[in-house]
């Protein structure tokens, strides 16, 4: 699904240039819920940014889904992000005017999608994350978990190829995280694609593959045996 | 790009921000509305001090006869040139398109008044009804001569204000009979003259009365007229120097005057108090054109401000719409067409409502220099589109600078 090889990535800021990403190899094949781990500095987030097109590698290729990512432009990076990816951010980045429902209705938007259809589909994913009582609120009436999981609802609303997620518990509370986690598990179960940014331990055990991420390069990817959310709840 | 879902999209998202919508709507509606008040001020302004300066009759034409100075067709020099009736009929049938007021004049040298105990010696004179507008005239009690007073030959008189004093000592004087030269007149009118004291010492009669009671016969004294106003000074000069050249070439000619003779008839326009009234006006309205502008430019920078402010405000939320797929184009388009919108919806709201103000107020003003205050739709209409115009040309620039961000960049703006 995803093929990264030797993958380069550097920021200069002022005089000074900080090479955050020197070299990284890896692949996820599809089905895959994928942790990638380290302390803040190692690069993780720009990696997922790579892979989520919002920003570009400046040396090495990546592969998704079969189809080459490079020299975007915007209009056809807009295109792939609608198409192959769905986002998951700590900080939630809902559209604060808009209700639940519009919110997970955006791609759908985007993707030419007439209003009608879009709210049945933004309804339909909104039950699946259990929030469909919630369907009309704004998000500043809904709790910190409410959000993430319309956020998530939002992100699997035009059927992507990969979900990423960056720091997807980062701002709630431990039996939030692990409601969240069981939901992104069940999804997971479904078959969809996940990669998730952590640098919490036991978060990262609950996916199914740890990558660690030191001062820009992979130092381990292993396998781990998943630890179900549900049994936390 | 205008499709159904575009719109509603805009009209959700407008309606989700009533503040912002309120208060960008607020100055582009207050900046129309001010323009077109001022605007229509400034005509108001320009009515009024065109309807001052047309009383004062500053494009009067006068014509005095005099004393040949040069023999002409086997005629001694020395004659005594006396305009008649039939001049004044003439002209004023020849002419009558072109002119607005007009007045023959016979003159009665040192009329003497009596009023019971009281005498004085004014200057009296017959004159038309129209008299009153090119002397510039305003009663303050009673009537003006009128045609039917012509007609009649009837023994009335309309006295200047001074005159009243002089014999009235305070007095109210119409209704009460005068001598002249020891004839009864009644005193009909009394008039005030911007003029002055000297201007409201005279006495008029109708001119009928005048000819006939102090021997005239078809005898006058002068000619007075004043032309329509013309739009601009240009016009009012050429059509002024023209009327003049003509009555004096025909006058001339009638009463055998050489046409090189400067002394018998007189033709006097008073063009230079007419080129200061052209001036103003024109003065006037450069003012009102400059500010204008000036508002329409605060208008222009404050649609400018507001837009910056909305796209700085919504950078954030242009980084989650890339994030979920919005495309460059579709972010400018969304930008542009929610600012058009509300600065269309609101610069014809502020239009309507200050013409609606103007339509109502305006011809209820009675306010000294300014009348009838009114806009040229047209010029109004055209500074909505101007602003709209301008508001979109200034949301343009953010919206496209917003649309190039990197959706990172603007994901991390708080």
């Amino acid at each position: 699904m995803i093929t990264i090889k030797d993958l380069h990535k550097s920021y200069t800021m002022g005089t000074n240039s900080l090479h955050v990403l020197k070299g990284i190899n890896f692949s996820v094949q599809e089905g895959e819920l994928v942790s990638i781990m380290g302390s803040s500095g190692s690069g993780k987030s720009t990696l997922l940014n790579i892979l989520g097109m919002l920003d570009e590698a400046d040396q090495g290729s990546y592969t998704l889904d079969g189809v080459p990512i490079k020299n975007l432009n915007e209009k056809i990076a807009a295109q792939y992000r609608n198409k192959f990816l769905g986002f998951i951010f700590q900080s939630f980045n809902l559209i604060n005017y808009k209700s639940a429902l519009d919110n997970v209705g955006m791609p759908l938007y985007y993707q030419g999608m007439k209003r009608k259809e879009r709210t049945e589909k933004a309804m339909a994913y909104l039950e699946k994350v259990g929030l469909a009582n919630w369907a009309h609120h704004m998000p500043n009436e809904l709790s910190g978990g409410q959000k993430q999981r319309v956020a998530i609802a939002r992100a699997l609303a035009s059927d992507p190829k990969v979900l990423l997620a960056d720091e997807p518990t980062g701002a709630l509370d431990t039996k939030t995280s692990y409601e969240v986690m069981d939901l992104i598990q069940g999804i997971n179960d479904e078959g969809k694609t996940i990669l998730i940014v952590t640098h919490e331990d036991d978060i990262a055990h609950m996916t199914k593959r740890i990558v660690n991420l030191k001062d820009g390069l992979i130092i381990d990817d292993a396998p781990v045996n998943q630890i179900r959310a549900a049994s936390h709840v | 790009m205008f499709s159904l879902e575009r719109w509603q999209e805009i009209l959700e998202t407008i309606s989700k921000n009533k503040l912002r919508t309120f208060l960008t709507g607020l100055s582009v509606a207050s900046g129309i509305f001010i323009l077109v008040i001022l605007l229509g001020f400034g005509q108001g302004m320009q009515n009024g001090i065109s309807a001052e300066f047309q009383r004062d009759a500053a494009n009067r034409i006068s014509v005095y006869s005099g004393v040949t100075s040069m023999g002409y067709k086997g005629l001694n020099p020395g004659r005594f040139i006396e305009m008649t009736n039939d001049d004044y009929n003439y002209l004023i049938t020849k002419y009558e398109d072109d002119i607005e007021f007009k007045s023959s004049v016979y003159r009665i040298w040192s009329g003497t008044l009596n009023y019971g105990n009281e005498s004085g010696s004014y200057r009296v004179e017959g004159v038309y009804p129209d008299y009153q507008f090119l002397e510039n005239e305003n009663l303050v009690a009673g009537r003006y001569i009128n045609y039917d007073d012509q007609r009649l030959k009837s023994k009335i008189m309309v006295i200047g204000n001074k005159v009243q004093q002089d014999l009235f000592a305070g007095k109210s004087a119409v209704g009460e009979y005068v001598q002249i030269n020891g004839i009864n007149f009644k005193v009909v009118g009394v008039y005030s003259d911007p003029g002055g004291e000297r201007e409201e010492t005279r006495v008029f009669v109708p001119l009928s009365t005048s000819q006939r009671v102090f021997g005239g016969a078809d005898k006058v004294r002068n000619l007075g007229f004043t032309l329509k106003p013309q739009e601009n000074f240009e016009d009012a000069l050429a059509q002024s120097l023209q009327f003049s050249a003509e009555i004096e070439e025909f006058l001339k000619e009638r009463h055998l005057v050489a046409p090189e003779d400067t002394s018998a008839i007189n033709v006097n326009n008073t063009l230079e108090s007419a080129k200061r009234f052209y001036d103003l006006i024109g003065m006037i309205k450069t003012f009102f054109w400059v500010v204008g502008i000036c508002t329409i430019i605060a208008g222009v920078v404050g649609v400018s401000n507001i837009m910056l402010i909305i796209v700085k405000e919504r950078t954030k939320e242009i980084g989650i719409r890339k994030a979920l797929g919005a495309q460059p184009l579709s972010i400018i388009g969304m930008v542009l067409h929610e600012s058009i919108f509300v600065t269309a919806i609101a610069g014809f709201t502020g239009l309507i409502l200050s013409m609606a103000l103007l339509e109502v107020l305006g011809p209820n003003m009675q306010m000294d220099y300014i009348k009838n205050p009114s806009v040229n739709f047209n010029v109004a209409i055209t500074t909505v589109f101007i602003l709209v115009f301008a508001g979109a040309l200034a949301g343009f620039v953010p919206a496209w600078r917003a649309a190039r961000i990197k959706p990172i960049t603007a994901l991390r703006e708080e």
